[in-house]
């Protein structure tokens, strides 16, 4: 089967079965995207991953890895504005940190054209909230396009282009994560541009590029105007359209309609082919700003309407001001459950919303309550992660009342059972601050925090300069493991995969960090007497705590050594006790309670690292020497 | 509508993507309309990992909607138990690796793991069927994933997708040195539902 990477670059036309990121993949390629960046973050990493699968002497485009998504986005306008059509991409949150800059973005001339891809994630499948990014198109005046499946995320990222170069403004292309994910047979275009032209054409005239008082206003009157054209062309668009799967008659003489965008307005459809209820669907394809007038027009042939969206309230308010002042004599119906404001709006529960509002057209699906009797299944770090050992060594030194504050990393699983480890969560790099601040006038109980080095790059080290210097009395324990481990183990920097090494403790050294200890997470011991040796200091302390990724590790071993095997951890069964350290307090996920109460090691799981070896306090736990028996 | 759901799931590491992509790919040869979408996400191993597949023409969304799987394919047991529960459509079937991975309640013993019975009731009560599988002589515990294949493909619950469809996907999805031993693993497991 022709590889991925191969198929992208493909000159000529071509179609495949084929998830949305590896679909807009494809459309920056096939539109001569030249400059994109991002910072990993699901639901988006697989775009990064396949840009960069792409052998580098077949890329007609410059992709990097950033160190934030602040900086990711910078580089991408940069690059705009010397010509260059570019994109970035990042996860919904991503944005948050991008925003200082992104506010400015439709202020000014963007003459290569951009497109900003966000990753939005309803249901919050892997991100700390579900936070609705269309809120962000209203607040920066940027056009949003919101693709419902694969085959749409490709043509409207082609679409997002073609305006973007057009009118000079940055938009974005909202995707969401089972946009993102969801996989069907997409038709792609040929690549339709030639070799790149790096020519940097950035020119101060064809600004104002500098904002201050005499150009503010001038800049924003120019982004306002730009919208109102947008506005115009959504009501011609035919990314915005109405579907009458069941011809449109009335029902009990009332004609009724849905408006609805994305994902959500496929899950309507289902729906109402379902019911084979004559009600109609505006589909939104642009959802900022919005066709008021092709809005108002559907709301005039109609007696009674819907929006039904997914997470906030944002159509519906623009609608029901629309449709005051157009006067429209429609009755604009909302979803009425608090409940329906939440997670994803699959076709179950969309079935459930219209069955609200017209009970007797749809009918509630039968609800489904999920056993209480089956047992939860929490995500856990791998076999032989070093956050383990970690956590396990770092345990021992805590006294009861410690408050441990969580940061973002697969080391943000510790809050879980059995290691109960970081009460607080905000955001990436939040620690070592929200540590600083309980710190503050409290004598009593010990602040301990922890952070993770791919986050110590993105956000971490404002916040460590600011302990650091005003000596706030935290533990700050950095969990390095060399990469980007929770989003699949993309590069780090510092770690020699891009650009230099960079060593820590003379980085943190010169920041003003003058209590610092390190060790490898193995070496539980160690580690932890420097927790209780950091946690006597009075004032700023950070503790390495350093092991490479075990999944890392061993995906490459394996990939280089395939032969190679390394013996299975044993339980020697005359020695066990049946302490359970190993089962229950270490949690290594390789260790099985058996139902006669003894304890085994999965073959399946186990990696043979050994770092359990040390926690049974009657030594029951044995390795066999690699190639030997014993 | 008309539409045939199918629901993989297990846990991470268990190799979930390579089964679905097979699948997915002999569903389409069998000319059907598909869509589906898997978990990305979490790089960490042991969490539940699902995959969703569905075929028909007016499938317009990715996901099973709960309780309309018309298939579920399960690589352990206790997420066999639980999609049985809450993903199984009426009379649907269940294919599942009879093989376990405690989740750390089990371990911490907060929880209990479920007898293989649970799951025959479970499924019972949507007067559906199960397919066990387990085969004793697997080396590589990565290939219970094709075992499944070869289960499914004997049993014939998707239309159109024979044995020697989903062989030949599997041909196509493998590298050539693992082939062989895949292919026996394959076959082993389709000859075993002989009746
Ligand atoms: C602002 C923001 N960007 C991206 C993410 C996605 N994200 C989640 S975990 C993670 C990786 C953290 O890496 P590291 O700090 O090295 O911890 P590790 O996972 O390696 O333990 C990222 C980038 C996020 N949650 N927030
Ligand atoms: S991916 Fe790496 S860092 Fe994350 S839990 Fe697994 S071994 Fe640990
Ligand atoms: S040696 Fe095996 S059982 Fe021990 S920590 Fe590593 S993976 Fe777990």
């Amino acid at each position: 089967m022709a590889k991925l990477k191969d198929m992208l670059v493909k000159r000529e036309s071509w179609s495949d079965l084929i998830m949305g990121n590896y679909a807009v993949a494809r459309a920056m390629i096939d539109t001569g995207t030249r400059v994109i960046t991002t910072f990993p973050g699901s639901p988006t990493p697989e775009i990064a991953a396949a840009l960069d699968s792409v052998d580098r002497d077949k890329r007609d485009y410059y992709f990097e890895y950033s160190t934030n998504e602040k900086v990711a986005l910078e580089i991408a306008a940069g690059a705009s504005l010397n010509g260059h059509l570019s994109t970035v991409f990042f996860k919904s949150v991503g944005l948050n940190v991008a925003s200082d800059s992104l506010i400015q973005l439709a202020l000014m001339e963007l003459v290569g054209g951009m497109v900003i891809i966000l990753g939005d994630d309803p249901g919050a499948n892997s991100s700390q909230n579900e936070q609705d990014n269309r809120w962000f198109a209203r607040m920066s005046y940027i056009p949003m396009l919101e693709p419902a499946n694969p085959q749409e995320a490709y043509d409207m990222y082609r679409e997002a282009v073609r305006l973007s170069k057009e009118r000079r403004i940055p938009i974005f292309l909202r995707l969401t994560t089972h946009v993102c994910h969801a996989r069907e047979v997409v038709k792609f275009n040929g690549i339709e541009t030639g070799a790149p032209d790096w020519t940097p054409r950035f020119d101060a005239a064809a600004g104002p590029y500098v904002p201050i008082v005499s150009t503010v206003f001038p800049l924003k009157r120019k982004a306002l105007a730009k919208l109102a054209d947008f506005e115009e062309l959504g009501n011609e668009c035919k990314l915005n359209f109405v579907v009458a799967p069941n011809g449109s008659k009335p029902i009990d003489g009332k004609r009724l309609g849905v408006i609805s965008s994305a994902l959500v307005a496929m899950s309507v459809l289902e729906n109402l082919e379902e019911s084979k209820a004559s009600v109609d669907l505006l589909k939104l394809g642009m959802t900022y700003p919005l066709p008021r007038k092709m809005i108002t027009d559907f709301l005039a042939d109609r007696d009674e309407v819907m929006v039904l969206e997914e997470l906030d309230q944002v159509l519906e308010n623009e609608i029901k001001v629309a449709a005051w002042d157009a006067g429209a004599d429609c009755k604009i119906l909302s979803r009425k459950d608090r409940e329906d404001f939440m997670g994803e709006l699959g076709p179950r529960r969309t079935m459930k919303i219209l069955s609200d509002v017209w009970p007797s057209i749809f009918d509630a699906p039968a609800e489904i309550v999920p056993s209480k009797e089956i047992s939860v299944r929490l995500p856990q770090m791998c076999p032989g992660c070093g956050h383990r050992s970690a956590f396990h060594a770092i345990r021992k030194a805590l006294e009861d009342d410690v408050i441990t504050v969580a940061d973002i990393g697969c080391h943000s699983l510790g809050f879980m059972p059995p290691y109960n480890m970081g009460e607080v969560l905000f955001s990436m790099g939040h620690g070592v601050s929200t540590a600083s601040g309980l710190s503050i006038g409290n004598d009593t109980r010990k602040v301990l925090t922890f952070i993770g080095d791919s986050t110590l790059i993105h956000a971490g080290l404002p916040g460590i300069v600011n302990a650091a210097n005003h000596d706030h009395n935290i533990t700050l324990v950095l969990m390095d493991n060399g990469t980007t481990a929770m989003t699949g183990h993309q590069p780090r920097f510092g770690s020699g995969e891009v650009g230099d090494k960079i060593p820590f403790v003379p980085l943190l050294e010169a920041l003003g960090v003058k209590f610092i200890r390190e060790t490898d997470t193995y070496q539980q011991a160690t580690l932890t007497q420097h927790i209780r040796d950091a946690n006597a200091h009075k004032g700023f302390a950070l503790v390495i705590a350093r092991h490479p990724c075990m999944l890392k590790f061993t995906r490459k071993q394996r990939k280089d050594m395939p032969d190679l095997k390394m013996p299975n951890v044993r339980v020697d069964q005359e020695k066990c006790e049946r302490i359970y350290e190993c089962v229950a307090e270490f949690g290594c996920p390789s260790f099985q309670k058996n139902e006669d109460g003894s304890v085994t090691v999965s073959e399946e799981l186990c990696i043979g690292d050994g770092s359990c070896l040390q926690t049974c306090p009657v030594q029951a736990l044995w390795r066999p020497k690699p190639g030997g028996d014993k | 509508m008309s539409s045939f759901n199918i629901y993989m799931c297990g846990v991470g590491g268990q190799g979930i993507g390579m089964l679905s992509e097979v699948l997915s790919r002999a569903c389409l040869e069998a000319g059907h309309n598909i869509m589906g979408c898997d978990t990305h996400g979490l790089a960490q191993r042991g969490g539940i990992v699902v995959s969703h597949l569905r075929l028909g023409d007016g499938v317009r969304t990715p996901r099973v909607p709960d309780g309309s799987a018309d298939l579920v394919i399960a690589l352990e047991r206790l997420e066999a138990l639980r999609a049985a529960d809450a993903m199984l459509a009426k009379s649907g079937t269940v294919i599942y690796y009879d093989t376990i991975y405690q989740p750390i309640h089990v371990r911490m013993g907060k929880t209990s793991y479920p007898e293989a019975d649970a799951l025959e009731e479970t499924v019972k009560t949507r007067g559906g069927k199960v397919e066990r599988v387990q085969l004793a002589d697997i080396d590589d515990p990565r290939m219970q994933n094709v075992a499944l294949l070869g289960r499914l493909a004997s049993t014939g619950v998707i239309e159109g997708v024979s044995a020697r469809v989903v062989e030949q996907a599997l041909r196509d999805a493998l590298p050539a040195k693992a082939l062989a031993a895949n292919l026996a693993v394959f076959e082993q497991a389709a000859e075993k539902t002989a009746p």
